[in-house]
């Protein structure tokens, strides 16, 4: 291991667990944090702490210079970015590597790829893994958009090539709609933008949202299975497990190999996720964009494979092989992670910063809270509202969902609102519980119930 | 003379965005649910209205600095 001494670059719950890993890694863990953030957990636990600015992310946590100024000083080899703030920044990986320090990730060029919408599309297609099937070039006619569709698969979403946003979306079941449908497109894309040429993709509705982690070494690449994601407010995630219940092992093979092929044709370095939609009606998958960083919810993963995701990033990143081979990932079990952000529920997910109280955090057998808390920690108000993940491990899904409940039911954060009023409303609703959830789901569901704000004092 | 506190700890902005020109300035006439300002908190933008009448004396805050709760923001005078 060429890493001796580990610059955290982040805050918050990653800080805490990227922190740790490097610890027992047997790593120095020299943590970053800005004026605001002196107090904060994963300052406590780091062998050595550096102030890099003012309380506003952009003039600390996203500040490269400021960084890279304080990990020089503290004569680190090797920065982690965690997630978010300058994680995918491919200026800021460069500038690490400038400076003669390792960047915890892959190289520059990859996250600039990856991190290009149409780059990372066409990447894909190259690795021969499915994208949500389009048309190729543009279409004047109806005829034209008739074949089109044919190739691409009913519904279709007819847009307007020149436009952006949501303008002028129209989405046709079959034939017989697009015929209808299409010229007035036409009409309204000629008269909103000059320009009345269309392009026809794949509508999915009701799509679920699963993704693939992958570990690499810039020469093989493993996945270790898929998370499934698809409870979202606000394309935000509240809600994750591993594996993806939905999918048989057929489609799971099928996904997982697809997320290797991508990775090595890449030649990907570090811990990676490849996101894709997955249409349950029809059993297919489509790759939609690859996050070149550790995630949020990579806990899950860990839960049903066992591996330390953060340390295999690291080692990865010190010059070391992949520590094991396909064949040694297996699936045990069931996880699922929630998130508990300093959010009120009862008065539309307001963010609630404060002074935490009591905590008590249970004891149940496969449970893991990643937090930031301890007791009389004042949540700063400047940076995002994730206060931990309540994390569970069951033998199924069933169990699983068992071992959350009563995780819920025994967990208790004093004196702020959070979000696990919603978590408990969730647990306990049918569907939720049958697995029958899409990307869609969760806010028209929010929108016909009441939650209570349930303060913990 | 009345005082416009921030209802809540995070950082205070004087305009909609960056291109946008103030809410309020010094000698402007304020009225009942007029904004002032915004605070900025965990990532979500809170409007700071004022609940009387009355001239803006004096900001109390810079743009872009932070706040605690209950903060003075903006001095008004009758």
């Amino acid at each position: 291991m060429s890493i001796r001494r580990l610059f955290v670059a982040n805050r918050g719950e990653i800080a805490v667990r990227v922190v740790r890993a490097a610890q027992a890694l047997g790593i120095t863990a020299v943590q970053a944090h800005s004026d605001a953030d002196g107090d904060m957990l994963a300052v406590r636990l780091a062998d050595e702490a550096i102030c890099i600015g003012p309380a506003q992310a952009a003039k600390s946590y996203l500040n490269v210079e400021a960084l890279i100024t304080a990990a020089k000083e503290a004569e680190c080899d090797a920065v982690h970015p965690g997630y978010g703030f300058l994680s995918e920044n491919a200026d800021f990986a460069e500038a690490v590597e400038q400076a003669g320090m390792i960047f915890v990730g892959p190289s520059a060029e990859t996250i600039r790829r990856m991190g290009n919408k149409a780059a990372a599309r066409a990447a894909a297609q190259e690795a021969g893994v499915p994208v949500v099937p389009g048309s190729k070039g543009v279409i004047e006619t109806a005829e034209a958009a008739v074949a089109a569709a044919r190739e691409i698969g009913y519904p279709v979403m007819i847009k307007a090539s020149a436009g952006g946003g949501g303008r002028g979306i129209r989405i046709a079941d079959s034939e017989e709609e697009l015929r209808k449908l299409a010229p007035q497109a036409r009409a309204e894309a000629q008269a909103a933008f000059g320009d009345g040429a269309l392009y026809l993709e794949r509508a999915l509705k009701t799509p679920r949202h699963i993704e693939v982690q992958i570990l690499g070494d810039g020469q093989r690449a493993v996945h270790c299975y898929e998370r499934e994601c698809s409870l979202q407010r606000r394309r935000q995630k509240v809600w994750e497990e591993a594996p993806a219940a939905c999918l048989t092992s057929e489609v799971r093979e099928e996904l997982c190999r697809s997320a290797v092929a991508l990775a090595e044709s890449v030649a990907y370095r570090g811990a990676g996720t490849l996101e894709y939609l997955y249409d349950e009606g029809t059993g297919e998958f489509f790759f939609i964009e690859m996050n070149t960083r550790i995630q949020v919810e990579h806990p899950v993963t860990e839960m049903v494979t066992g591996i330390d995701l953060v340390a295999e990033m690291i080692k990865v990143a010190g010059g070391e092989p992949l520590s094991m081979a396909q064949e040694d990932i297996q699936l045990d079990g069931h996880a699922i992670e929630v998130r508990v952000n300093a959010e009120d529920p009862s008065n539309n997910f307001m963010p609630f910063p404060g002074v935490i109280g009591k905590l008590k955090i249970p004891e149940i057998a496969g449970l893991r809270f990643d937090t930031l808390l301890y007791e009389g920690y004042v949540i700063p108000p400047f940076y995002d509202s994730l206060l931990g993940k309540l994390i569970v491990h069951g033998m199924d899904r069933k169990d699983a969902l068992a071992a959350l409940t009563k995780a819920l039911q025994q967990i208790s954060i004093g004196d702020v609102k959070t979000t696990l009023p919603l978590h408990k409303a969730l647990a306990a609703d049918p569907a939720v519980q049958a697995g029958q959830f899409h990307t869609q789901f969760l806010e028209p569901w929010l929108e016909n119930r009441t939650l209570t704000a349930d303060l913990e004092v | 003379m009345a005082d416009i506190r921030s209802p809540i700890p995070g950082t205070f902005y004087r305009r909609p965005s960056p291109e946008d020109a103030p809410y309020k300035s010094e000698g402007d006439a304020v009225a009942v649910g007029d904004v002032v300002g915004l605070v900025e908190v965990m990532k979500s933008f809170i409007e700071v209205k004022s609940e009387v009448v009355g001239k803006v004396k004096a900001f109390k805050v810079e743009n872009e600095e932070p706040v605690s709760a209950g903060a003075v923001l903006v001095e008004l005078e009758d």
